[in-house]
């Protein structure tokens, strides 16, 4: 692999290769940001051992991301920041459409609570052992996920109730 | 200045439709219902430069109790639609609504799932302002717009 790198990024690569060969699927870099795919059983421990082995303290971001392809439709993205190092890291995993569901990683981070939950809002992805996993955004009896591609741009007609226009006293 | 000098002791005669209409048409007093960018608009448009106070409606009520005119400024969201609703439920009759600016009046550039296309889908506008956001001139045009509507309803109905 042909990348720029920190050294201490570089350290974290090469040891995140050596102690999870099997579960590493690819690192690549794309506009100056290094993206790292995983395998999903493995999230749990690659993050742990991110966090308490590489300092990446602090999680910046969930994203979910609709790939709209026909296996692994779903990808989960982990934007990773280590305070110390001054390093950022992408962490990805994918997870398939009938049955999207990712591990929570709010025991590693506690502040990856409110990101899940918009990841399930938006995307329907279920996080495992989610500590409150109810919806953020969309009312709760809402019954679609409104950045899936298939989902209309105006929405379903219908859907999110309007107010009554007719005033209460009559 | 002023008639007493020209009727010396006479009197005058009107219906009190006019009488009713010209005390409501010159005091508007507008319920702000700022919601994005188009509220900065509104305030210049109550402010010294634009002065509505020429028109009587320099008075920004922030209580719907005691307020005429909804002025929705700014984009809507389904879950904001309720509140606004209940706010314009509380206004005493007669109340006027003007949807200020393009996303109060047709969603605008919000085209999106989560955003009301148009606050006319819960609420009865009189008056729509284009603009993105509409000059202050544009909410006194508006305004005025909602004087001439005042000026020519039936505001005493006999009750038969």
């Amino acid at each position: 692999m042909n990348l720029e790198l920190s050294d201490s990024l570089q350290l974290t690569i090469d040891e995140l290769s050596d102690k999870y060969s099997d579960k590493l699927i690819e690192v690549y870099q794309s506009s100056g940001d290094t993206f790292a795919r995983i395998e999903a059983d493995a999230l749990l421990d690659v993050c742990t051992f991110l966090k308490e082995e590489h300092h990446f303290v602090y999680l910046s971001d969930v994203i979910g991301t609709d790939r709209y392809t026909s296996d692994e439709r779903f990808e989960v993205i982990y934007n990773l920041l280590s305070l110390k190092n001054r390093d950022r890291l992408f962490l990805k995993v994918r997870c398939n459409e009938e049955n999207p569901e990712v591990d929570s990683v709010v025991p590693v981070w506690p502040g990856a609570n409110w990101n899940e939950r918009e990841v399930y809002d938006m995307f329907g992805i279920r996080f495992k052992n989610h500590p409150d996993h109810r919806r953020i955004f969309m009312p709760e009896d809402f019954q679609y996920f409104p950045l899936r591609k298939e989902f209309p741009l105006l929405g379903i007609k219908g859907s999110i109730e309007l107010p009554n226009t007719t005033p209460d006293t009559e | 200045m002023g008639l007493e000098s020209a009727l010396g002791e006479g009197y005058l005669t009107s219906r009190v439709d006019n009488l009713v209409n010209w005390a409501r048409a010159n005091a508007a007093w507008p319920m702000p219902m700022g919601l994005a960018c188009c509220a900065i608009e509104m305030m210049a448009f109550a402010g010294p430069k634009y002065d509505a106070a020429r028109f009587g409606s320099e008075v920004m009520r922030f209580s719907p109790r005691q307020s005429d005119v909804m002025i929705v400024a700014g984009w809507c969201t389904y879950k904001m639609s309720h509140a606004i609703r209940r706010i314009w439920d509380q206004m005493p009759d007669p109340k006027w609504c003007i949807a200020m600016g393009a996303c109060a009046s047709t969603g605008g550039m919000h085209r999106c799932y989560g955003v009301v296309q148009g606050v006319d889908n819960f609420l009865p506008v009189d008056t729509y302002i284009s603009g993105c956001p509409p000059r202050p001139d544009a909410v006194l045009h508006a305004l005025m717009k909602i004087q001439d509507k005042i000026k020519t309803e039936h505001s005493v109905m006999l009750d038969t």
